[in-house]
């Protein structure tokens, strides 16, 4: 981590360095944030603008607006109809994957039209998803789960192919089951992959949701955002924009601590080979 | 020659069973013949729509929207992710702010790009550029952060001027970075001028698709489907062929030719 002795010296040494560590650490994690508020707020007082709310505006409209039956009514529904998506999309994913990334003929037969599918944009599938399954919970989740199963799916069959060949032939004198293949060969050597691919689909997820609710729903997250817009009610639709963007970071944090978790042993490994 | 061939025939046989299947659930009515047509009269829309020169220019639309937003997000984050990769207090200074606005889907500044431009290409514009910014700028930031710490201390005490330490070591070292960025980022690009289109209602493919739906030409809007798919597959191929040869003298990709 620490550069040689020489080239520090050669490097500038910055006024920071002389802070305590925490504070340091401190000033770094907040310092921007602070300044870009504070330029925020002071732009409200000197030049208000009607559609750049002050902060304090904008924090009470949040508190008004989504604390309290909104939460339950439109925030609730639309997450765990995110979370449910997204969980029967990695599961899907996941299993059709090790299927057919572990034949080879089916690999090579199926893999040209879900392909296909990967690459057609997952938004124009809500018009065409609503035409046959209406525009209820379940089409919202359907909806979801087309578009982010691929990313999942293709990464498996990926994953699975990359398999040591070496562990693979081991596993065969050992005689293990299949099932033991997979959780003990298959998953762990696949597992980065896996990652990778739901980490894509999380964000087609919340685009998903949020678009499937913009066009054809009368509750929901994209629902009052656009309904606020239209009505120029401006400091409610900035709260929440904030409020998707408190979702997305949720998402983000709790994927990389699910990471963590699943791919702890394969960073330390990384590590290892770098140093 | 039997090795190459089988993967591309059974590729070929795949394509067609699932339109065989497609067709059987739609004719026999597994599913509702109405509302998903089968692919003989998808195909025949989709006949009927190449011969318009509207369905040509509203490509053409979706690939405008699609390439301003790219060029703008590149550039910025070429600039901006240079800049900040290469001076170290700029780089853990803009961190937090940085893992605060990029997990932000930018679906949610929507209506804020509405209020501000209405209902034209800028608004599109926005979220593109939002969206596609993110994925080049972390990359970018990435790349420029690898470089060899023993090829950056030779550079240093062989006190190369800043033009050519970054011709001869940033960029050389950043620039399988950029591609992969640029490759992810022309995908959300498209994925949102799409959003675009459909929410907004900018034209493009889109906006078309909507139109069909309303029209009850549910043909068309399969059709669409198709359209926006193979375009998609061509935008990957191209993006493809573009980083094998800038990047052609990397090992990345000449492991690839071995193979």
């Amino acid at each position: 981590m620490s550069a040689p002795a020489v080239t520090r010296r050669l490097l500038p040494t910055s006024a920071s360095r002389r802070l305590p560590r925490w504070l340091d650490g401190l000033l770094e994690a907040i310092g921007l944030p602070l300044v870009l508020l504070a330029l925020w707020a002071l732009s409200a007082l000197v030049a208000p603008n009607r559609r750049f709310p002050a902060p304090w505006t904008i924090a009470e409209a949040f508190v008004k607006t989504w604390v309290g039956d909104a939460f339950f009514v439109d925030v609730a529904p639309s997450v765990s109809r995110l979370l449910i998506g997204l969980a029967l999309a990695a599961v899907i994913g996941i299993a059709l994957g090790l299927l057919v990334g572990s034949v080879r003929w089916l690999r090579q037969l199926v893999e040209p039209v879900f392909e296909f599918f990967r690459a057609v944009p997952p938004p124009m599938l809500v018009p065409l998803l609503a035409l046959t399954l209406g525009i209820g919970d379940t089409a919202k989740i359907v909806v979801i789960i087309a578009g982010t199963v691929w990313p999942v799916l293709l990464n498996t069959v990926e994953g699975v192919r990359s398999v040591d060949e070496v562990q693979r032939e081991t596993a065969t004198s050992y005689q293990l089951s299949t099932l033991q293949r997979v959780r003990f060969i298959i998953l762990p050597s696949a597992a980065p992959q896996i990652m990778a691919g739901i980490r894509q689909s999380l964000s087609i997820g919340i685009i998903l949701m949020v678009i499937s609710e913009m066009t054809n729903a009368s509750s929901g997250l994209g629902y009052r955002i656009t309904f606020f817009q239209q009505n120029f009610q401006i400091p409610e639709m900035w709260s929440g924009i904030i409020l998707l963007g408190i979702i997305g970071i949720a998402l983000a944090v709790l994927f990389q601590l699910a990471e963590r978790f699943v791919l702890g042993w394969y960073r330390g490994l990384k590590e290892t080979e770098r140093a | 020659m039997r090795r190459r061939l089988q993967p591309v025939l059974l590729g070929l046989l795949g394509i067609l069973v699932f339109l065989a299947v497609w067709q059987l659930a739609s004719t026999v009515g597994w599913v509702n013949g109405r509302y998903v047509p089968p692919p003989t009269e998808v195909f025949a829309a989709l006949g009927r729509l190449v011969l318009d020169l509207h369905y040509w220019r509203t490509i053409g639309n979706t690939l405008i929207t699609w390439a301003i937003g790219l060029g703008i997000a590149g550039v910025l984050a070429l600039v901006l992710g240079t800049v900040i990769g290469m001076i170290p207090v700029l780089r853990r200074y803009t961190r937090s702010t940085v893992e605060f606005l990029r997990p932000i889907p930018s679906v949610a500044i929507i209506p804020l790009a509405i209020l501000l431009f209405g209902l034209d290409r800028e608004s599109s514009l926005v979220i593109v550029v939002f969206a596609t910014f993110w994925q080049i700028f972390i990359q970018v930031l990435y790349g420029v952060a690898d470089v060899d710490p023993v090829a950056r201390d030779t550079q240093r005490s062989f006190g190369l001027s800043a033009p050519s330490r970054f011709r001869h070591l940033v960029l050389p070292t950043a620039l399988p970075y950029i591609m992969t960025g640029l490759r992810l980022g022309a995908t959300v690009a498209l994925i949102l001028t799409v959003t675009g289109e459909l929410i907004i209602g900018v034209d493009g493919i889109g906006r078309l698709l909507v139109q069909r739906g309303t029209a009850a030409d549910y043909a068309g809007v399969y059709a669409l489907v198709v359209t926006a798919g193979v375009l998609a597959l061509i935008i990957n191929l191209l993006v493809r062929v573009i980083e094998r040869r800038v990047l052609g003298w990397h090992q990345s990709v000449r492991a690839e030719v071995v193979l």
